[in-house]
């Protein structure tokens, strides 16, 4: 539930769910998120979904802070729509070349490759939130094990399409970014396609991600 | 070969510094990752379409600091530019000067060269008739990181082409007075986070002046002035950001966000520019100073209303 809606400047409501982390608090984000999208109250401009907060922007021509609050509060929440929620599969080939971090994870974690891999493919991944760069999935928990720090200098380029792992996090850079994750390896499927002009990006928040492992080979051969 | 099938055409003799085709912006794909982007000055995006006689949503061509020098092909067009500029009409090798806020008429042949913007960031060349753009998700708005809208989400670039359509009788000359708005303080209202700063830094923030850096873009704007000290925490769990947002980098550095921003952040808010001063924050170039005023949220929306106001008397005194 929501614990605290406030202001986020003059066209934004902050909402706060809490403080921690966890799968209870975000899919009750989420849940809110999907209700307000088929809510059609007047002037939501945008609703992004986070951790535990939900900003929603609004048009202040349209309408102010007290009116849709009073409509968030007023909200008749129905239960969350599960089929908009999808298990997505996620091809990852680790060849040496495509996993940046992984010499460093083995040090930092005193864990050999293999089963780092192993541990990494065994767990489903929820979706957070998607964002930062466009398309971007937020997804975790890591297992215990593989938590590491981010990269105490980030890259300044780390390759499109890199899986990056960091504390109870992995996510998919969408394209060439700067950033400080731990990569072990990469996917040849387009997580965000700006060639779609329907539903551009995989992964939404609130689904359920697996990856599995490919050879160089099925890399390239998906590529083409 | 384009060239001939279409008869009205800009050739791009000099791109700019930073020349984007925009509209109103894309709503409704913050959630995965898009921002709005959309013309960063506002009332000046609004005043370029409504001088063309056009739709308010209608694409635009924002430029900033140096604009685009462009070749026109054609016939005869009612153009117009808004915002604080200085630019010129090359004419069978004569400059010809004109004001901004006006139609005025472009021959074939011409050249319109954008040379500067005046202690000012952004402006806006609008048509009578409608640049020839791609859209994406609702909305033409080149967004140069997602690459996405017009021009395949580039900037413009020398010896393209563009193409025009929908070509209008020429307009009457449509003018408008209006100045810029002076950089004055900037207002802001404060931000969930306020709390994470000592006494001390939340009056050093609001007391000194902050320099514009050159780290400023579509994106934001980097402040360097005294460093806002945190006494909880320089990082917090990555949430929402709109554009306004001022986040207090782990350095002490004050970052606003613009139009083209990260979706979500993980840096304190201290708070939010009111929506009333954002196009006068956008407008303000490098090496100028800025100084926030704190006010309430019922303030901003009365100030808001206000400028509502002004930008619709101006629109209706277009003579």
């Amino acid at each position: 539930m929501i614990k605290n809606i406030s202001n986020l400047g003059d066209a934004a409501l902050y909402c706060d769910f809490g403080t921690e982390v966890n799968k209870e608090i975000n899919r009750n984000v989420i849940n809110y998120f999907n209700n307000l999208r088929d809510s059609n109250f007047l002037g939501i401009t945008n609703i992004t979904p986070s951790y535990n907060k939900l900003v929603i922007s609004f048009d202040l021509k349209l309408t102010s802070f007290a009116k849709l609050k009073k409509q968030v509060e007023n909200l008749d929440l129905k239960k969350n729509n599960n089929s908009k929620n999808n298990l997505i599969k996620i091809p990852v080939c680790f060849t040496e070349e495509f996993a940046l971090d992984i010499k460093r994870l083995q040090e930092l974690l005193k864990i050999n490759e293999a089963k780092i891999y192993e541990t990494f493919f065994s767990k489903n991944y929820y979706c957070y939130m998607t964002g930062f760069i466009a398309g971007m999935p937020f997804l975790g928990d890591m297992d215990k094990s593989l938590f590491a720090k981010r990269l105490e200098t980030p890259r300044v380029k780390v390759p499109k399409n890199s899986i990056g792992i960091t504390e109870q996090f992995c996510n998919i850079y969408t394209f060439e970014s700067p950033g400080g994750w731990n990569i072990i390896g990469k996917t040849p499927v387009d997580i965000f396609d700006n060639k779609k002009n329907t539903e551009p990006n995989l992964i939404n928040p609130g689904d359920t991600i697996s990856f599995y492992p490919i050879s160089k080979l099925e890399y390239e051969k998906k590529y083409e | 070969m384009k060239k001939n099938m279409n008869k009205n055409y800009f050739e791009v003799l000099r791109p700019g510094i930073n020349s984007t085709f925009q509209d109103n912006g894309r709503d409704n794909f913050y959630h995965i990752g898009i921002p709005f982007s959309g013309a960063m000055d506002n009332r000046n995006f609004l005043l370029a379409n409504t001088i063309s006689n056009n739709g308010i949503n209608n694409p635009v061509l924002e430029f900033a600091y140096q604009g685009p020098k462009l070749k026109y092909i054609g016939e005869n067009i009612s153009i117009n530019v808004t915002g604080d500029v200085n630019f010129k009409i090359i004419r069978k090798n004569k400059n010809l000067e004109f004001s901004c806020y006006e139609n005025i008429v472009l021959e074939n042949n011409d050249c319109l060269d954008i040379v500067s913007t005046n202690r000012s960031v952004y402006g806006y060349l609008s048509i009578g008739g409608t640049f020839e753009v791609d859209y994406y998700l609702n909305s033409c708005s080149t967004n140069t990181k997602a690459k996405i809208g017009a021009n395949s989400g580039e900037k413009l670039e020398k010896g393209q082409i563009i193409h025009l359509k929908n070509i209008k009788k020429i307009l009457p000359k449509n003018k408008i007075e209006y100045l810029n708005s002076k950089i004055e303080n900037i207002r802001i209202i404060k931000g969930p986070h306020f709390d994470y700063f000592s006494k001390d830094a939340i009056a050093s923030f609001f007391s000194n002046e902050f320099n514009v850096t050159k780290l400023s873009d579509r994106m934001g704007i980097r402040l360097k002035g005294p460093k806002i000290s945190n006494i909880k925490n320089t990082n917090i769990k990555s949430e929402g950001l709109v554009k306004g947002v001022i986040q207090i980098t782990a350095d002490g550095d004050p970052i606003i966000m613009l139009s083209d921003h990260g979706t979500i952040g993980g840096y304190p808010k201290i708070g939010v520019v009111i929506s009333a001063d954002y196009d006068k924050l956008v407008q303000i170039p490098p090496g100028l100073k800025i100084k926030f005023k704190e006010i309430n949220l019922k303030d901003a929306e009365t100030i808001f209303k206000l400028y509502e106001m002004e930008t619709q008397n101006l629109i209706s005194n277009i003579q």
